[in-house]
């Protein structure tokens, strides 16, 4: 009964929120900022492409079918030699260049989003912990955030990678290397959110409403959720649209060192070591273009990131 | 002073031998070492031998405490991949990955740090405008895009430089420089560039925030009240202010370069540490990759140490008592 | 006070544009300072005490600006000068302290050396001389064995000797004027008293003006000639000490000198002002002060009140209209 009657009011609740967002100076900040509007506009550009791939692309790359050597090295369609069968050109195996970058942008955002997304609950989850319960369980947690602080996230990503490598077993390596690259990337960027988090979680501990709290015999742990979350969501944003250019970049680079994505299913950093081998044959499309479209996603990310950071700073109001 | 000294090297002691640990475990429990170094048809009895032999059944502490002892003398083993000793593999290809590190670190800097003061300075300025959109686009090109272009326009297109390799090099008793031939040095230009770039982007921005924030100190306004020169204000205040912090930062991005080399090695063949971490990573050679990890984290450790000695001498808040210093000090 | 003044402000209105309004911190202001005086500037928090006395150095944070107004220093306009021109009064003829000791000197540079460097600023001098002049203003503020912490970091003093540094800094040049913000805010209760009378003496001898900007009526009590209560960005009342403190005309002077508690006399309850200063994005039409004055008539509300002279002080108060049809309507 109480279900029936709460959904109404939730939707309502709910479209109220998004009309005071709409108001609201984060909104107003956003329609204000040419480059953030267009940043986000390529941003979604891109994602659309990704999701609505297979319905986009001209060919399916990876059905070996529709694939034929004969259409190999064919050179971007405004060039000599080109159709426009194959808008960017087709690789060495007869691939559809654009159709690639498609369904290679798909696992690039995938990983990427997916890793930050691990990165921020698990990076929360300490943060709330370590704040909380402070003691030795926050020493030992914020010891070891910082010694992982002290080293690149490439080096822990390639450092994991290895580990899952030994103990993933031969045959499952290739159908598991995205879920892998998801746990290399996300175990190296929860450091940032736990610090922020951890801090937020030790001012409101200390605040009297807590206290009050354990004295009515409410959980500490779940009012704290509901009053440090809001105020950290804000940082805890920023960091993540920064750290999920830093992600996405990571990815490609992973791919890119022939320990990431492996090229039966590229991601877009596959895609570029694969098209590296043909520079020097003069076939540079197989390479720049998803070049290009990895360089314009990373872009609209920090773009959007730095409009956020901007926007959300007290500060500069 | 002391005092402050030998908490750090503990701090740092610390480190290294959370790191020695975790390539420990790397070492003896990811894969069965046995199985990496014999045959499929050795027998069980033989492995037993081996195993023996190798001390693998003793208990952890113990072999923990042999693998630390020996990596302390810089002995890993023979490299799963190559056969070699992985100490001969690694002192190899040091120098290769040390030079390029310090290179692409002095070329970020000195044009890094200018370029973060100025577009500090001088905010409105359509230059300032224009160097900031284009360190944005700096740090969006993730460093491998960055080196391939670089080769399609200087090397396929060009055809002015090497792509590939570390071109002639001289030795001096154990160390290999490139630095001393044409070719070395033409081979060194753009995969310096290249490890580089990301670094002055990031040093741009970062000595730019933080000169933004000083200028909006209190002791700046102090200083402008009392009728001080721009040049005195900008350059005898601000800029010294600006500069400590960033000190710090930057000796953390310049251990992250060794690590960055990573990838400017991967895609320029260069024969460095970090072509040869990848390569094991990819091969599962765990000795090598053990034995990076332990060599990257007493680098690291030592540059933050460095670093950390040079805050002391450069803040003068630090020299009484660490707690006093708040602010940029703590 | 006329022609002879050091000081004159006159229509100064401050500007902040923000990204939803413009919003105006100073209002028509006008005062003078005449030389050797102490004005003593008071209200509350925002009332825009601060932006005035940052305006007339030229220092107002961007994006602020002089929207409109003039001001005048030893006959000479200066609202409008070159960026160099300023920079050469600022610290040789007009000095400023202002609220925060330990953020006011810059942490990295011993205060010997950020002496030595306003000294030689403001007037050509071998480093010895410069050396020697900076030991001097140390002994004249107060800082006992001035020789030996001539070397010494602004972390190794208290908060009070800070402040004196501060204060030996703002003399360096020897000023005419010397705007102090909230001089004594931050400072420790025993050590204020300290601070205001080293300001005091030093500016008698030098015979320095002072424009002393504070929320606390007790230190301009002590130390000022002359007074100004600012509301909203405008000035309520300005008059000599004695008047405006013991026979305050405007309706909020009243209630700020009803809520000071007084050791002497019978203990009353303190006057409390309902309600709270306007933000300035809400500022109401009229008197700025009516919807929380008791006194408030038909006029108030919708005619803002300029200075009306009641007396030896002035009161932008409609009570005060020369015109009795003006009262209590």
């Amino acid at each position: 009964m109480a279900e029936a009657g709460a959904r109404p009011r939730e939707a309502g609740r709910l479209a109220a929120a998004l009309a005071r967002l709409w108001d609201s100076d984060l909104a107003w900040s956003f329609r204000r900022s040419r480059v953030a509007m267009a940043a986000a506009a390529v941003m979604l550009a891109i994602v659309a492409g990704a999701v609505f791939a297979p319905w986009l692309a001209p060919h399916d790359p990876f059905d070996l079918a529709s694939v034929s050597l004969l259409d190999a090295r064919n050179p971007p369609a405004w060039i000599v030699g080109g159709s426009w069968d194959y808008p960017l050109g087709s690789d060495n195996l007869g691939r559809d260049v654009f159709s690639t970058i498609l369904y290679g942008s798909r696992i690039s955002l995938w990983v990427g989003f997916a890793s930050i997304v691990l990165a921020m609950v698990l990076g929360v989850g300490l943060g709330l912990v370590s704040g909380y319960v402070g003691g030795a369980t926050d020493a030992v947690i914020m010891r070891i955030a910082e010694i992982q602080l002290s080293f690149p996230a490439i080096l822990i990503a390639l450092l994991v990678d290895g580990v899952m490598r030994g103990i993933v077993p031969r045959g499952l390596q290739d159908s598991l290397a995205e879920d892998v690259l998801i746990l290399s990337i996300g175990l190296s960027f929860w450091v940032q959110y736990a610090r922020t988090v951890r801090g937020s979680t030790m001012v409101e501990r200390g605040k009297e409403y807590v206290q009050a709290a354990r004295v009515i015999g409410r959980h500490p742990l779940a009012i704290m959720l509901r009053h440090v979350l809001p105020n950290v969501m804000g940082p805890v944003l920023v960091i993540a649209t920064i750290n999920l250019a830093l992600a996405i970049i990571t990815e490609a680079t992973l791919s890119f060192l022939g320990v990431g994505v492996p090229p039966t299913q590229p991601s877009l950093g596959t895609l570029i070591r694969i098209g590296n081998d043909f520079l020097f044959s003069g076939e540079w499309w197989i390479t720049i273009f998803p070049g290009l479209a990895l360089v314009l996603l990373v872009l609209s990310v920090n773009l959007l990131g730095d409009w956020l950071r901007d926007a959300l700073n007290p500060r500069l109001r | 002073m002391i005092a402050f000294v030998l908490r750090r090297l503990l701090q740092s002691l610390l480190v290294i031998l959370v790191v020695a640990l975790v390539a420990f475990g790397l070492f003896r429990y990811v894969g069965d070492p046995i199985n990496n170094m014999v045959g499929q048809d050795t027998s069980e009895v033989d492995r037993a031998a081996l195993r023996q032999r190798l001390g693998l059944d003793d208990p952890v502490l113990v072999q923990f405490a042999r693998f630390a002892g020996n990596a302390a003398r810089g002995e890993f083993g023979l490299s799963f991949r190559q056969g070699r000793k992985v100490s001969t593999l690694i002192a190899e290809r040091l120098p290769a990955t040390l030079e390029l590190s310090f290179v692409a670190a002095l070329l970020a800097l000195v044009v890094g740090v200018p370029m973060g003061v100025y577009t500090g300075l001088n905010r409105e300025r359509l230059s300032s405008k224009l160097f900031l959109a284009l360190s944005l686009v700096g740090i969006s090109l993730p460093t491998f895009l960055i080196g391939i272009l670089l080769i399609l326009v200087f090397s396929v297109l060009l055809g002015w430089l090497p792509a590939y390799g570390r071109g002639e090099v001289v030795r001096l008793g154990w160390w290999t420089t490139g630095l001393l031939t044409r070719s070395g040095l033409e081979s060194l230009i753009m995969p310096a560039i290249t490890l580089g770039l990301f670094q002055m982007t990031l040093i741009v921005r970062l000595v730019r925030a933080e000169m933004l924030e000083v200028l909006r100190t209190d002791y700046i306004k102090f200083a402008r009240a009392r009728g001080l020169s721009n040049r005195a204000v900008n350059f005898g205040h601000a800029l010294k202010n600006t500069l400590v912090p960033v000190i710090t930062i930057t000796g953390l991005q310049l251990g992250s370069i060794i690590a960055f080399s990573i990838i400017t090695e991967s895609v320029f063949q260069w024969p460095g540490m970090g072509l040869l971490f990848v390569q094991a990573v990819a091969f599962v050679d765990i000795p090598v990759m053990a034995a990076y990890l332990v060599l990257v984290a007493v680098l690291f450790v030592a540059i933050n140490l460095i670093v950390d000695l040079l805050y002391y001498v450069v803040d003068p808040r630090l020299r009484l008592d660490r707690t006093i210093a708040g602010g940029h000090g703590g | 006070m006329g022609a002879g003044a050091l000081l004159r402000v006159e229509h100064l209105r401050v500007e902040f544009p923000t990204r939803r309004a413009r919003l105006v911190a100073v209002d028509d202001v006008s005062f003078e300072i005449g030389e050797g005086e102490v004005l003593g500037v008071v209200g509350e928090s925002g009332a825009g005490k601060s932006v005035t006395g940052a305006a007339i150095i030229g220092l107002i944070d961007p994006p602020g600006r002089i929207a409109a107004g003039r001001i005048v220093f030893a006959g000479e306009r200066i609202d409008d000068l070159p960026a160099e021109r300023l920079r050469r009064i600022r610290g040789k003829r007009i000095g400023t302290i202002f609220q925060d000791p330990l953020t006011s000197l810059n942490p990295l540079y011993s205060i010997g050396r950020q002496l030595v460097e306003t000294i030689a600023t403001h007037g050509a001098m071998s480093p010895r001389q410069a050396r020697a002049r900076a030991i001097e203003l140390l002994a004249e503020v107060g800082i006992p064995a001035p020789a030996e912490r001539f070397d010494h970091y602004p972390h190794q003093f208290s908060g009070g000797m800070r402040q004196r540094v501060v204060i030996a800094l703002a003399l360096c040049g020897n000023p005419q004027l010397i705007i102090a913000d909230e001089p004594t805010t931050a400072l420790d209760v025993s050590i204020q008293a300290q601070i205001i009378a080293v300001l005091k003496k030093l500016c008698r001898d030098h015979g320095t003006a002072v424009m002393l900007i504070t929320h606390d009526i007790g230190v301009i009590a002590e130390t000022a000639d002359r007074v100004a209560v600012m509301y909203a960005g405008r000035i309520a009342e300005i008059g000599p000490l004695r008047d405006v403190v013991k026979q305050p005309r405007h309706p909020y002077t009243v209630g700020l000198m009803g809520s000071i508690p007084s050791l002497s006399g019978a203990t009353e309850r303190l006057a409390q002002i309902d309600g709270t200063m306007p933000r300035l994005n809400e500022i109401p039409q009229g008197c700025a002060f009516h919807p929380r004055c008791a006194r408030a008539f038909a006029r108030c509300r919708a005619e803002r009140p300029e200075l009306i002279a009641d007396g030896p002080s002035q009161a932008a108060c409609w009570l005060y209209a020369p015109a009795a049809a003006g009262r209590h309507g």
